[in-house]
């Protein structure tokens, strides 16, 4: 009885471990060819396939919003500060959508570089703060708080 | 201690002792939620960025916390079912299996009705919400497969053994914000000095999760005893239970 319990004990963590080796494996793999968005810098480098339906995260360029004459189609700059790409989308943005916001926008990349996006999603980071703090913090000139999200934009 | 694990995996000294426990975990999770859901609804300030539709993270946090650590408890119980065969630690799996769903899909709907406002979306194939809808799947397979099979014994041991697999998604959904660029935002920095969210609205938030994890033991608890009941309805303990109520 005890031999086989330690006979259990033995397979049931052998199969658990090959389990594991081979999700890591996976996970592995997914990470160097799957990606949930591209970052500006990888436009910069021109690593991004053209014409291909993609997606491109980075913050709103100050400045660089710009709405077109018939009040539905806005352009705008995306930056992770290695690179800026500029996306044009005809559509609703979403409320937190504004200027130094991190945004991810779904797309085909032209020939002229623009990502004309077929939809734009705001990207909200894990600061959560009364709007005092936010201005206290913002006064005292530290850091602007829409910039402290320290992931890999 | 290895004794009084011992005894407790008998399941009639099981079912008194945990009847023992039961008032005081239902008074604990109920004080816990009203503070928690006071504090975290109306007392906590609004966020900069957000508003109002922040609060939601006082359901949705402690919702996907418990998702996880249900699951963790579930799969050490399926450890402990196939190697050391106890009744009581086969029950465990099983009955996690439902609470640990019932989290899963809160947490899920929860997000997808703050992603809306939010993100402008309800859902999307990030690696986060995506490990996530994964671990419902496995809830719903570990429950499917105990059911499917007459033999509960037998049944435990299937269930287990997808149960303990099935642990490799735990951390791919913990660390899906750091490996991969997601929409969803990175984890929350709750422990340093400098936390990723204002004291205001951390300790409610702290609050609701100690209440969620007391509720779930509480709702175990239940739910063992009644499958105890089910399961050993023919012995004779369980016969004089039922001729004494």
């Amino acid at each position: 009885m005890r031999a086989k319990r330690k006979q259990r004990l033995i397979f049931v963590t052998i199969v658990l471990l090959g389990f594991s080796a081979a999700t890591a494996l996976g996970v592995y793999a997914i990470q160097k060819n799957k990606t949930y968005f591209h970052t500006p810098a990888e436009f910069a480098a021109g690593s991004v396939p053209q014409d291909q339906l993609i997606r491109v995260g980075g913050l709103v360029v100050e400045g660089s919003v710009n709405r077109f004459d018939d009040g539905v189609t806005t352009e705008f700059d995306l930056t992770d500060t290695a690179g800026t790409v500029t996306v044009r989308y005809k559509g609703l943005l979403p409320d937190l959508f504004r200027e130094g916001q991190g945004i991810v926008a779904q797309g085909k990349l032209n020939n002229q570089g623009t990502i004309v996006a077929q939809e734009v999603l705001a990207k909200h980071d894990e600061n959560y703060m009364p709007p005092e703090v936010a201005e206290a913090l913002k006064a005292s000139g530290a850091s602007h708080p829409e910039n402290i999200p320290k992931n890999n934009y | 201690m290895w004794a009084w694990f011992h005894k407790l995996s008998s399941p009639k000294y099981y079912y008194e002792w945990a009847g023992k426990w039961l008032p005081w975990l239902a008074g604990i999770t109920v004080i816990l939620m009203v503070v928690g859901l006071y504090w975290g609804l109306v007392v906590a300030p609004t966020d900069y960025q957000q508003g109002e539709s922040y609060r939601i993270i006082y359901i949705h946090v402690p919702s996907a916390w418990m998702s996880m650590f249900v699951y963790v408890v579930m799969a050490v119980a399926g450890f402990v079912a196939l190697v050391w065969k106890t009744k009581i630690s086969e029950i465990v799996v099983s009955e996690c299996a439902v609470i640990g769903a019932m989290f899963t899909a809160l947490a899920l709907i929860t997000g997808m009705l703050w992603g809306k406002p939010t993100w402008g979306t309800y859902w999307t194939w990030d690696a986060r919400l995506t490990s996530e809808l994964i671990l419902l799947f496995l809830y719903f397979g570990v429950i499917a497969l105990y059911s499917s099979i007459e033999d509960k014994r037998v049944a435990a041991k299937a269930a287990s053994m997808l149960a303990v697999v099935g642990v490799v998604n735990i951390p791919i959904i913990h660390f899906s914000v750091t490996w991969w660029n997601s929409l969803h935002q990175p984890n929350m920095d709750i422990i340093s000095e400098n936390p990723s969210m204002d004291p205001s609205m951390l300790w409610p938030l702290l609050v609701m999760a100690t209440a969620f994890k007391i509720y779930f033991v509480w709702l175990l608890f239940i739910r063992i005893r009644n499958e105890i009941i089910s399961r050993e309805r023919t012995t004779n303990w369980v016969r004089k239970l039922i001729a004494e109520s």
